[in-house]
C-alpha cells in the first residue's frame, strides 16, 4: 500500500454545484436592488435624526454623505463583481501574446482596450512592463497599455455612471481610451528604446508557456467575489474620504466661487487642473464623489475630467515604481506627453459642451 | 526534492503564495526548498508578465494572482 501518500487527483476534488452557486447570484442581486431601491428613504430617515437645521450648510454635508456612502459601496461591489468574472477570461500573459509583435496603431488600440479588461495591479507594473518588452510588445504598444490600465478601469466608469451619468461615463471611456492610444503612439514614433534602463534591454525572455487549467463557471463566480474582498476591501477607505470631500463642498463651497474658479469661462482651470492633480494620488473611488460634488456646483466638465484623469493616471508613487525600468528622460516624456493628452481632453470638453 | 521558486518582488501577495506553498508541501510530505526570487530581471527572465509566480524544478506553473490550493497540490504531486 504505498499509494496512500498520493494526494486526491483532479478527478475526485469535491463536485460543486455549478447550479447552486448560479441561484447565489440571482439571490444576491435581488436583494441589492431591494435595498438600494430603499436608499434615498433610508439616508433621509438618518440625515433627519442628527440634531442639525435643516437649512444648515452641515445638514446638506450630512445628507451627501449619508446618501453617497451606501450608494457608492453598493455599485462598486457590483461593478467589481462583473468585472472580476469578466476579467477572469484575460490575464496579462494572454494580453501580452495578443500584442507582441503587433504594427503601431492597431497595436496600440487593442492595448489600450485590452487595458480596461486585463487584470492589474500598479505593483506589478515593473514586471508587467518588463514581461511585454522582452517578449517584443513595441515600447509604444506597451505604453498604451500602462496609460489605460490604471485611467479607464471599472472603478472609474462604474462609479461614473452610477453617480454622474452614462453620457460622462462614456465620454471618459472614449477619451480616456483616446489619450491612452495617442501618448502609446507618439511615444512609440520618438524611438526611445534607448531610455530604458540598460538591464530592462537585456532581458531575453521567451514567454512563458502556462497550461493553466479551464476555469469552471463556479471558479469565475469565485474570481469576482475574490476581486471584491480585494478591491473593495481596500478601497473603501478612499471612498468615504472622497465622499468627505465632496460633501464639503456640497455643503460649503458656495457656487459662485467654483463657478468663477472652475468654470468654462477660465481657460486656465484646465492647465491648472492637470498641474494640480499630478502631486495629488488617489484612485478613481476616491476622486469620482469629488467629481460628483464639483459637477453639481457648476465646474465645467472639461476641467473636472481633466482633473480627474490628472490624478489617477499621472501620480508619483507609480512614477517612483516605473523608475526602475525607465530612465527619468523617458519618465519625463511619459509625463509629458500624457499631460498634453489630457490637456487637449479638457478643452475639447470645455469647447463642444 | 523539489526546487521551488516564488517569482516576485516583495509584495503582500507573494509572501502569501510562498507560505502557502510551503504548508501544501507539509501538508502533502514533500520535501522542498523553496527560493523566494525578487530581482526583476530574473523574474522577467521566467517569461511571465504578473506576480506571484511559482516556478517548480525550472518549469513556470503558475503566474498572477493567489494559486488555487488544489492546483498546488496537483503541481506539488506532479
Amino acid at each position: 500500500m504505498t499509494y496512500e501518500t498520493v494526494p486526491a487527483p483532479l478527478q475526485q476534488r469535491k463536485p460543486e454545484k455549478t447550479a447552486t452557486w448560479i441561484a447565489g447570484v440571482v439571490v444576491f442581486l435581488a436583494c441589492w436592488f431591494l435595498i438600494y431601491g430603499q436608499l434615498v428613504p433610508f439616508s433621509n430617515w438618518l440625515t433627519s435624526q442628527l440634531p442639525i437645521s435643516r437649512d444648515s450648510h452641515t445638514y446638506e454635508a450630512a445628507s451627501f454623505f449619508f446618501y453617497d456612502t451606501p450608494k457608492v459601496l453598493m455599485l462598486l461591489t457590483l461593478v467589481v463583481f462583473a468585472m472580476g468574472v469578466v476579467r477572469s477570461f484575460f490575464s496579462p500573459e494572454r494580453t501580452r501574446a495578443l500584442l507582441a509583435g503587433r504594427a503601431e496603431g492597431i497595436g496600440n488600440i487593442a492595448a489600450a482596450v485590452l487595458g480596461v479588461f486585463t487584470p492589474f495591479c500598479s505593483c506589478s507594473a515593473v514586471p508587467l512592463f518588463v514581461g511585454f518588452v522582452s517578449a517584443g510588445v513595441p515600447l509604444g504598444i506597451t505604453f498604451s497599455f500602462l496609460i489605460a490600465a490604471p485611467m479607464v478601469n471599472e472603478v472609474a466608469l462604474g462609479l461614473l455612471f452610477a453617480l454622474v451619468g452614462w453620457q460622462v461615463a462614456l465620454t471618459y471611456l472614449a477619451f480616456g481610451l483616446g489619450v491612452a492610444i495617442v501618448s502609446g503612439w507618439v511615444i512609440g514614433r520618438l524611438h526611445l528604446e534607448d531610455w530604458l534602463e540598460d538591464w530592462v534591454r537585456n532581458v531575453r525572455s521567451t514567454a512563458a508557456d502556462l497550461t493553466s487549467a479551464s476555469l469552471t463557471p463556479v471558479d469565475r463566480i469565485k474570481a469576482g467575489i475574490e476581486a471584491v474582498k480585494d478591491i473593495v476591501g481596500k478601497v473603501w477607505l478612499w471612498i468615504i474620504a472622497g465622499i468627505a470631500a465632496g460633501a464639503f463642498i456640497h455643503g460649503y463651497v458656495p457656487s459662485e466661487l467654483l463657478t468663477s474658479i472652475m468654470g468654462r469661462e477660465s481657460w486656465w482651470s484646465v492647465p491648472a487642473a492637470v498641474l494640480l492633480g499630478v502631486p495629488m494620488y488617489s484612485n478613481a473611488a476616491g476622486i469620482i464623489p469629488v467629481v460628483e460634488a464639483l459637477l453639481g456646483k457648476g465646474a465645467a466638465l472639461g476641467t473636472v475630467l481633466a482633473f480627474m484623469m490628472s490624478v489617477i493616471a499621472l501620480s508619483v508613487p507609480e512614477m517612483i515604481i516605473l523608475r526602475k525600468v525607465l530612465s527619468l528622460k523617458l519618465i519625463a516624456v511619459f509625463v509629458t506627453v500624457v499631460a498634453l493628452g489630457i490637456l487637449a481632453v479638457g478643452f475639447l470638453f470645455n469647447f463642444i459642451f | 526534492m523539489k526546487d521551488i521558486k516564488v517569482l516576485g518582488p516583495g509584495c503582500k501577495r507573494c509572501q502569501q503564495t510562498e507560505d502557502m506553498v510551503k504548508a501544501e508541501a507539509a501538508r502533502l510530505g514533500i520535501d522542498v526548498k523553496v527560493e523566494k526570487v525578487t530581482d526583476y530581471a530574473e523574474i522577467a527572465g521566467y517569461g511571465i508578465a504578473s506576480t506571484p509566480g511559482i516556478v517548480i524544478d525550472g518549469k513556470v506553473v503558475h503566474a498572477g494572482g493567489l494559486p488555487k490550493s488544489e492546483d498546488l497540490t496537483t503541481w506539488l504531486a506532479a
